[in-house]
This record gives structure tokens, C-alpha cells and sequence, in this order.
């Protein structure tokens, strides 16, 4: 098991490594001149050629990634022979000109944020997508049954920036039932955070949880038929036990599978709902660096999601080991 | 030692039987049409005693068997006829009724011990949870009980072997823990569904001493269920032959491999090797069973009967037989005379064999082919 785990960090930083640099290469391959970025309507030819050099994209490529990968690990300086040099502390991601920022603080200022938009919706989407549909595997082929896949059809069905839209102008702007969503830490105000949040937890909730809904019910019915679902049954268990210890417990993998995939995509950034309910996470961030054409901050996210995406999978496949005891992790 | 209370054999001595089946019909309505399974079984076993229910695939024993338990789902088959599990009824029952009564006065056991296990909870867990989903006792006391059960169905170092996962023990011992979990609420029936079909030839005579053996401890009423005539010969007390949903032909274990009546037995014993008799060449029938979907007019085993010109009339084509004494305790389902049925036997199996030469036992008391059964009083 350790020696598992230890292999698959290693093969998870070769893989970062790697992404790490087809990242900065396609990105710098991208047209645009970055220098250009950093004095918008002052530039001048002069101006735009010093911050090249200041920001060392006057360098070869292949520098230029040593620089960046270097930062990571030690740190470094920008501008460093200018008056007012620039010293990015390790682990360095960059120095955003446009918003005059090292990258590293831009993201772990809205990284809060995003995190508790994406767990919330999760914890929502998890309890209410599973529980349906175990409700639904339970009252196969009946009215019950039909109702919830009907509704689930429809959440799955509406685009998310719609549901949000609506969402937003009855409850915000109709009825006035909630303030205008401005976001603070729940340790600041809960209540606030509470009324911020509920929102944009709904919104992303609903198209998950009608995925999940469907998700668990199918597994559940295809395992239903299984030899060990009727001894359950032999036993005299009642439904409700043979559908969620024996038949869910089987059927789990593929829900976990999912389950921490999406909640690793939604952790980089929840673009639609961020943008909708005035959200400052990663996914405001990311379309704001993408219209500005912020390298430094997009290559940064970049990075960032797919190391959550990478690690989300080697928690996924240790999960299996807990639910599966005759998956060996060796 | 002092015995948990589940092990406790019921010392009751009943004399009526103790289950009884009457004419038990199951119909699946399929897209293709209605898959008649089960199509009039009447059949009863006192606690003790084993009826051996034989036939080829598809016959409709398993579907008579689930039907007995309740496992056949209500909503996609229709059920009718009459279950009486000491004195209670249970066609008419509802669900949780029967729930109560399954894995506690009735448990099986079924044919792929691989799969019959959850893959993902210990053996022992899954023992404990059949103990408690009857008994209030505590989990503790759940272990010890599976731990006990794990060492009468003989498997060694028990206390071991409860902590593993069914992926961890051979096929052999899965289906001793399918054993030890259906008995482990002494239930006074149980239904055995070809509890050794996916095993290897040398455990399947073990499997079959084991449950035999326990039988007589927990004074079971048993029903396995083979396509096997040769591996329930030693512990069956009497042998229904299942032949298309229908009972063909029902008599005393020594009576049936003695005297055989009906053509489809002589041709299931014709294909199984026996020592004690000459057998020309195996023998086997020919064709296929009839689809459930459409059986045929006069007797369902017509398409397959080398005799069907021994009866006039074309009866066999034309009219259904009925299962009709041909002696004490022995029920045929064919049009032939008995008479004529034995001399065809003798010629078929051989010396020693028919004609009368074997005499139905007197064990085999209480244990009746049945008739219809009504309530018990
Ligand atoms: N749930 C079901 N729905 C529709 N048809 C079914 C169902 N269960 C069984 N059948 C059909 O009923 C018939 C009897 O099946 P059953 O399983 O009782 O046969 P069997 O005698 O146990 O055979 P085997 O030796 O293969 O186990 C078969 O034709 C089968 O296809
Ligand atoms: S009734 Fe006719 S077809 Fe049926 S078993 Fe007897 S002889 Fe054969
Ligand atoms: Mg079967």
C-alpha cells in the first residue's frame, strides 16, 4: 500500500512536469505579445521593449521556463537590475503585470472561495442526487419512479447559467428575499456567507445531483439481479437494507469515480455560477486573465486545476481499495 | 458446551409435513408472450426428510423453489396455488409476512457460491447480519454464533477465517458459508438450488454429506434441487422429476432408481454410469425441452417419447396426462399402463431393475407424494 502510494506521487510529479511543460510552451506559442500587456494605453515602442526585459520575455523559451520552474521551487526576482526590482517568494507562480500581483496571492485569495462554492454544491448534490435515487430504485417502474426522472430529466436538461439567471432575478431582484451576493469568509459572517452562497450552490447543484440521480439509480437497478442481492433477499433483509448496504455498496465504484472527478473539475473554478452571482474565485479569475490575456494568471490555474484533476484520481483509486476489498493496491 | 440458542435443534416431533406445496403455478408475462415456469407442482416434506427435485434446465425447479421463498417478484410474475409453511399460508401473504419467515423457518442456498456472496463483506458479517436480522442479539454474540456456524460446516480455523472477504476461500468453502449463513437460524426448511453444480467433482460429495448431515442435527426439511440423479441417490428420501413446469413422476428415492416409470426418467437414468447395472450404452434423450412459451398439446414430453405408439388414439398428442398413482406412494405422468410402463423399464435399464423387484420403503412415511393439500387444522 505505502509502496503504492508512493508510486503513484512519483508517476503524479512526472506527470505535473510534463504538463507543466507543454502548459508554458503552448501558451507562449499563443499570438499576442505579453510585453505589450503591461502598459496598455502608454505604451510605446520603447516602454514595451524595456518590459520585455524586465519580465525576461526577451529570453529564449527554454529559459524562460527554467525561470519559471526555478520560482517554483526557490523563488525569484523580477526586474531584478530595475530601481524597483520585484522579489517573488517560493513557490512562485508568477507575477501578473496587468493587476501587479505575484499570481501565487492572486490565487490563494479566491481560492477560498471557490472552495466552499464547489464543496457546498457537492455535499448538496451528493445527498440529494444519491438519496433520489435510491428512492427511485426502490419504487422501480411506478409513478414515484417516473416523477423523479422526469424532474431529474429537467434539471439535467436546463443550462446552468439559465437556472442561475432565473434564480437570480426572481429571489434577488423580484422578491427581494436575498441582498445583492457579495462574498465574506464564513468565519467573518456566516449568515452572510449563508445568504451569499445558497444561490450558487443551488445552481450547481441541480445539474449534478439530476446526473447522480440517475447515476445511482442505474447502478442500483443493474445490480439488483445479482446472486448476492437475492441471498440478501434469502435472508429476509428488508428492501430498504438490500438496496443500500448490498445493491448501492456494489455499486458504488462508478459514483465515486465521478464524485471526485467533478468535485476536482469544480474546485478550478465554477465559471458560469461565479460569473452569475458575483463570485471572486478561481473561475472569476480565470475568464478575467483570459479576456485581459493574463499569461502569467492562466498558466498558473492551468497548472493548478490539472494538479487537482491528477490528484483527485489517486484518491479515486485508493477509495476503490476501501470500497473493493479484492482490489489490491500493490 | 452449552449450545447457542439458534443451534438448538426443535425437538418437536411434527407429524404432518411441514411444507406444502399445491398446485403451485408461476406465469412471466414476457414480451414474447407468457413464460408458463411452473404449471400445477404439487408436492409436501416433513422436518428430516429430503425430496430431491430433478430435471433437465429450464424444467422450473428454481422458479418453484424462489416461489416457495418468495423471491419471485409479484409484479412481474403471477403466482397462484398454495405454499403452506407450518400452518401458514404464504401465496396470499404479504411481502414483509413472508420476509419474516425467509432466512428463519425456511433459508437457501443457491447454485454459484462465487457470486452468492457479497464480494465486498466479510464472511462473518455476512453470517452476523442473517442472525440479526431475526433474533435481537447483540453483534458480539452474532460472532460468536457465526464463528460457531463456521466450524459445524467444517470449515477449519473458523475464528480466522470469519475476518475474510469470500474472495479469500475456495468455492468449496464459499458454499460452506452459504450453509452455515442459511442455517444459521435453524430454520426447519431448506431449499437447496444445485448447491453443487459449480463445484469440482470431489467437493460436490462432500457439500452433499455436509447438508445431509446437519439435517439430521438441525431435523431439517430438506428440498435440493439437482439435474443430477446420481449425487442425491444417498441422502434423498424421495425424487420428484421435474419435466416442463410439471411433476412426471414422484416416488421414494429406492423406489424411483428400482422401478422408474415414466419414459423422461428412464431416459435420466439411462445417462447417469451406475455399478450395479449393466447399461448398453449411455443413453440419453434425445431433442430438447419445449419452450416455455409454448408447450405442446397431449403430454408436454411427446416431441421427445420414443413410446408415443404404444398408446392409442394419439393420446399422447391429444390429451394431457394427469399424475396419477401407479402405486402406493408412486405418481407417474404418462398414458402407458403401468404394466406395459414397467416391462419398458426393464428392457430399457436391465436386469434388476422394474417389475416390481424393488418395494417402495416404508421410510419413506410422511413424506407423501402429495395430494392437493388443503389447510392444515
Ligand atoms: N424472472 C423470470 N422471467 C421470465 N422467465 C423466467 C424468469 N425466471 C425463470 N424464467 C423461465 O422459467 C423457466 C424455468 O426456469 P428455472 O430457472 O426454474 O429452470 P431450472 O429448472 O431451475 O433450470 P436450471 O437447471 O437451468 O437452473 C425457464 O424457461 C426460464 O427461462
Ligand atoms: S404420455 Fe405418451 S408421450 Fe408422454 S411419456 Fe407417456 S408415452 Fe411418452
Ligand atoms: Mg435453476
Amino acid at each position: 500500500m505505502a509502496a503504492y502510494i508512493f508510486r503513484r506521487v512519483l508517476l503524479m510529479i512526472t506527470l505535473l512536469f510534463m504538463l507543466s511543460v507543454a502548459v508554458f510552451f503552448l501558451f507562449n506559442m499563443l499570438p499576442g505579445d505579453p510585453a505589450r500587456l503591461t502598459c496598455g494605453k502608454a505604451c510605446t515602442p520603447d516602454l514595451i521593449e524595456a518590459n520585455r526585459k524586465r519580465l525576461g520575455y526577451d529570453q529564449p523559451v527554454l529559459v524562460q521556463y527554467q525561470n519559471f520552474v526555478g520560482g517554483i521551487f526557490f523563488g525569484r526576482t523580477f526586474s531584478a537590475d530595475s530601481p524597483e526590482p520585484i522579489k517573488c517568494e517560493a513557490p512562485c507562480l508568477g507575477y501578473s503585470f496587468s493587476r501587479h500581483e505575484e499570481v501565487m496571492s492572486l490565487i490563494t485569495r479566491a481560492a477560498p472561495v471557490t472552495f466552499w462554492l464547489a464543496v457546498g454544491a457537492f455535499i448538496i448534490w451528493l445527498t440529494v442526487g444519491i438519496s433520489l435515487g435510491i428512492f427511485a430504485a426502490l419504487r422501480r417502474g411506478r409513478w414515484q419512479d417516473r416523477l423523479t426522472l422526469g424532474i431529474s430529466l429537467v434539471g439535467y436538461s436546463m443550462p446552468s447559467f439559465f437556472i442561475g439567471l432565473i434564480l437570480y432575478y426572481f429571489v434577488v431582484i423580484q422578491w427581494k428575499l436575498l441582498d445583492k451576493p457579495e462574498y465574506v469568509s464564513p468565519f467573518e459572517d456566516l449568515g452572510k456567507f449563508l445568504a451569499t452562497m445558497i444561490l450558487p450552490w443551488i445552481v450547481l447543484a441541480v445539474l449534478y445531483a439530476a446526473f447522480y440521480m440517475r447515476l445511482t439509480r442505474n447502478q442500483v437497478l443493474e445490480v439488483l439481479n445479482d446472486d448476492y442481492v437475492r441471498t440478501a433477499r434469502a435472508k429476509g433483509l428488508p428492501e430498504r437494507t438490500v438496496v443500500v448496504k448490498h445493491a448501492l455498496r456494489a455499486g458504488l465504484t462508478p459514483i465515486v469515480t465521478s464524485a471526485g472527478l467533478d468535485l476536482a473539475g469544480l474546485l478550478g473554478g465554477a465559471i458560469i455560477s461565479e460569473n452569475i452571482f458575483n463570485l471572486p474565485g478561481l473561475g472569476s479569475l480565470a475568464v478575467d486573465s483570459i479576456t485581459k490575456s493574463d499569461l502569467p494568471i492562466i498558466t498558473g490555474l492551468t497548472l493548478l486545476t490539472a494538479s487537482l484533476i491528477i490528484v483527485a484520481n489517486l484518491v479515486v483509486d485508493l477509495l476503490y481499495a476501501v470500497i473493493d476489498p479484492r482490489v489490491r493496491l500493490t | 458446551m452449552r449450545q447457542p440458542d439458534s443451534l438448538r435443534v426443535d425437538q418437536r416431533a411434527e407429524a404432518g409435513p411441514y411444507l406444502s406445496v399445491s398446485n403451485l403455478v408461476v406465469k412471466f408475462p414476457s414480451e414474447d408472450g407468457i413464460v408458463n415456469a411452473v404449471e400445477g407442482v404439487n408436492f409436501s416434506v416433513t422436518r428430516g426428510k429430503t425430496l430431491a427435485i430433478v430435471g433437465e434446465s429450464g424444467s422450473g425447479k428454481s422458479v418453484t423453489a424462489l416461489a416457495i421463498m418468495g423471491l419471485v417478484n409479484r409484479k412481474s410474475a403471477k403466482v397462484t396455488g398454495e405454499v403452506w409453511l407450518d400452518g401458514e399460508e404464504l401465496v396470499e401473504k404479504p411481502d414483509s409476512g413472508i420476509r419474516k419467515l425467509r432466512g428463519n423457518k425456511m433459508a437457501m442456498i443457491f447454485q454459484d457460491p462465487m457470486s452468492s456472496l457479497h464480494p465486498f463483506y466479510r464472511v462473518g458479517a455476512q453470517l452476523s447480519e442473517a442472525a440479526r436480522t431475526h433474533r435481537k442479539i447483540s453483534k458480539k454474540a452474532a460472532r460468536e454464533e457465526a464463528i460457531e456456524m463456521l466450524s459445524r460446516v467444517g470449515i477449519p480455523a473458523p475464528r480466522r477465517r470469519v475476518d475474510d472477504y469470500p474472495h479469500q476461500l475456495s468455492g468449496g468453502m464459499r458454499q460452506r458459508v452459504m450453509i452455515a449463513m442459511a442455517l444459521i437460524n435453524s430454520p426447519a426448511l431448506l431449499i437447496a438450488d444445485e448447491p453443487t453444480t459449480a463445484l469440482d467433482v470431489t467437493v460436490q460429495a462432500q457439500i452433499i454429506d455436509l447438508i445431509g448431515q446437519l439435517q439430521s442435527e438441525f431435523n431439517t426439511a430438506v428440498v435440493i434441487i439437482t439435474h443430477d440423479l446420481g449425487i442425491v441417490a444417498d441422502i434423498a428420501d424421495e425424487v420428484a422429476v421435474m419435466y416442463a413446469g410439471r411433476i412426471v413422476e414422484h416416488a421414494s428415492t429406492e423406489r424411483l432408481y428400482a422401478s422408474p416409470e415414466m419414459p423422461y426418467t428412464l431416459g435420466l437414468l439411462a445417462s447417469i454410469p451406475r455399478m450395479d447395472r449393466e447399461t448398453n450404452r449411455l443413453d440419453p434423450i434425445r431433442g430438447n425441452p419445449p419452450s416455455p412459451l409454448r408447450h405442446p398439446d397431449g403430454c408436454v414430453f411427446h416431441p421427445r417419447c420414443k413410446y408415443t405408439d404404444r398408446v392409442p388414439n394419439r393420446a399422447c398428442f391429444e390429451v394431457r396426462p394427469e399424475l396419477l398413482e401407479s402405486e402406493r406412494n408412486h405418481l407417474v405422468r404418462c398414458h402407458i399402463p403401468a404394466e406395459e410402463r414397467r416391462r419398458i423399464a426393464t428392457s430399457v435399464l436391465g436386469a434388476g431393475t422394474g417389475g416390481g423387484a424393488a418395494i417402495a420403503t416404508a421410510g419413506a412415511g410422511g413424506t407423501g407424494p402429495a395430494a392437493p393439500v388443503g389447510g392444515p387444522a
